[in-house]
């Protein structure tokens, strides 16, 4: 297998593949670094194609250095072509990618897939997690399925639904009372005395890597080729900075051809510290305290911020803000146009994608593709009281009097 | 009384194994990291760069973020708790 060894991002002083996230020598992060020079681009793709329907099948760039332990099947969701969406907009070709479609109904099962086979490989028996709802579910799925005791740490006012689709899996769920980035740093506290595996924290080099995955898929579904521009939403910024790395990974073996795509970023303006960074020129982003409705993405201390920027900058694309309002309309257009139901996450993107296309970002040529994490049945509070409910007698006359619809002619 | 420090385990191979160390007389964070350079061989490198944080450290006092305080100029009082973090996590 190609994987070689940890990696600083910043000074790039390397280090085994142990439970490490920190570098030693300049306090930057770790990510994990593969030579990619002996994989002959034909027999990978055989042997992905051969591969099991899961995001195994992309084993090559994925850090083992044996087989993994598998555990719930995850990825090779739908990659949607939304024809609807796409005149909506004035848009020629738009492709929504359905992450909703994994065991948890977000893309978090890709990165806790990766860092719950890497945590039984490195002899960990506890998982944990701090979370802002989707990574919650799926550590707790993960490790329920691995047979791990789990911690699970959510800001104490999140979304009943995903309070819910946690607790579900018998994990240990900690409500603390605090931002997303208070659990974080209380996390960061607890990982430097406990011998658990924090799938974002201490083995967050190995969990990143399972975001690649992500495209990885668009890029075999589009058969083997790159999309001109992804929108894709913008957290701390590691999904965002994986896509592109894994693409780039695929053009160093020869898997696919062109470069990078545009990348758009999407944040809510409640909680959007990545943008504003973008919007002033910055290359480091200052924290912000959360106010939004889109609370899987409300990270005000992006840990990937300034990565997120520079893939931004460099393939020409942006990282955008929108309003709550534009949020709620954006889950409704995805819905009503592609029959795809998304979470406030998918609706900041979903919303960005509108913004863009308003704005005559997009050239009429541009194969767009669109990234939809997470499920609309996580948020349920989005979309209460946007629609009409008619509510009738069992009567045929009390449906032709309240419904009024339109006679329809007998064939 | 003084103020407390919590030294992540990144950081303790420069203090030779302490886990928390208390800083006298300091009226700012500024004051505090430099007590404690002053003690510990290596430390500065490590977290500090052309007089600034390294951009991959958080400091908090109190819990709180620094950066939504007054940065190294955030005063200090005895009994408060400065923490020293790297800014890597989460997401």
């Amino acid at each position: 297998m190609p994987v070689q060894a940890l990696q600083c991002k910043e000074c790039r002083e390397t280090y085994p593949l142990e439970a490490r996230y920190v570098c030693e020598r300049c306090f930057g992060p770790l990510e994990v670094g593969y030579d990619l020079s002996g994989l002959d681009a034909a027999e990978v793709r055989r042997r992905i194609q051969a591969g099991p329907r899961t995001i195994w099948r992309y084993a090559d760039f994925l850090p083992f250095a044996g087989d993994p332990v598998a555990g719930l099947p995850v990825g090779l969701t739908p990659l949607q072509r939304a024809p609807r969406l796409a005149e909506t907009l004035g848009l020629r070709e738009v492709y929504v990618k359905n992450d909703t479609a994994n065991p948890t109904h977000s893309f978090k099962d890709r990165v806790v897939a990766v860092a719950v086979a890497k945590a039984q490989e490195l002899g960990f028996h506890v998982v944990a997690c701090p979370s802002t709802g989707n990574l919650a579910n799926a550590v707790a799925a993960h490790s329920a399925a691995a047979g791990l005791d789990s911690y699970v740490f959510i800001p104490a006012d999140l979304e009943e639904q995903k309070v819910l689709a946690t607790g579900v899996y018998g994990t240990n769920l900690v409500a603390v009372r605090g931002t997303y980035d208070d659990v974080n740093r209380l996390c960061t506290e607890l990982s430097g005395d406990r011998d658990w595996a924090f799938v974002n924290v201490n083995v967050r080099p190995y969990y990143a890597e399972g975001s690649k995955t992500l495209a990885y898929e668009i890029c075999e579904q589009l058969g083997f080729e790159v999309p001109d521009r992804i929108v894709a939403p913008v957290a701390s910024g590691s999904l965002f900075t994986k896509i592109a790395r894994g693409i780039e990974e695929w053009t160093e073996v020869g898997l696919v051809s062109g470069g990078l795509p545009v990348m758009n970023g999407s944040q809510a303006e409640g909680c959007s510290p990545v943008a504003q960074a973008y919007e002033a020129g910055r290359d480091v982003c200052r924290p912000v305290r959360p106010d939004t409705i889109a609370k899987s993405l409300a990270i005000g201390n992006p840990a990937d911020g300034p990565y997120a920027l520079d893939v931004a900058r460099r393939t020409g694309g942006s990282i955008e803000a929108v309003s709550d309002d534009e949020v709620r309309a954006g889950i409704r257009l995805l819905a009503r146009t592609t029959g795809i139901f998304t979470e406030t996450a998918g609706g900041v993107t979903t919303a960005v994608l509108a913004k863009l296309a308003e704005q005559g970002a997009i050239a009429d040529d541009e194969r767009v593709v669109l990234v939809i994490t997470g499920d609309g049945l996580k948020t349920l509070d989005a979309v209460r009281g946007t629609f009409e409910r008619h509510e009738i007698d069992a009567s045929v006359e009390d449906f032709e009097r309240v419904v009024a619809c339109q006679p329809v002619a007998a064939v | 009384m003084a103020v407390t420090v919590k030294i992540p385990t990144q950081l303790r191979n420069v203090t030779g194994g302490d886990t928390e160390t208390a800083v006298d007389g300091a009226t700012t964070v500024g004051d505090v990291l430099d007590g404690l350079y002053d003690r510990y061989d290596g430390l500065r490198e490590r977290i500090a760069e052309d007089g600034d944080l390294r951009r991959f450290v958080n400091v908090y006092v109190g819990g709180e973020d620094i950066r939504f305080l007054d940065g190294l100029d955030t005063t200090v009082e005895d009994g408060d708790e400065v923490t020293i973090l790297p800014a890597v996590a989460g997401g």
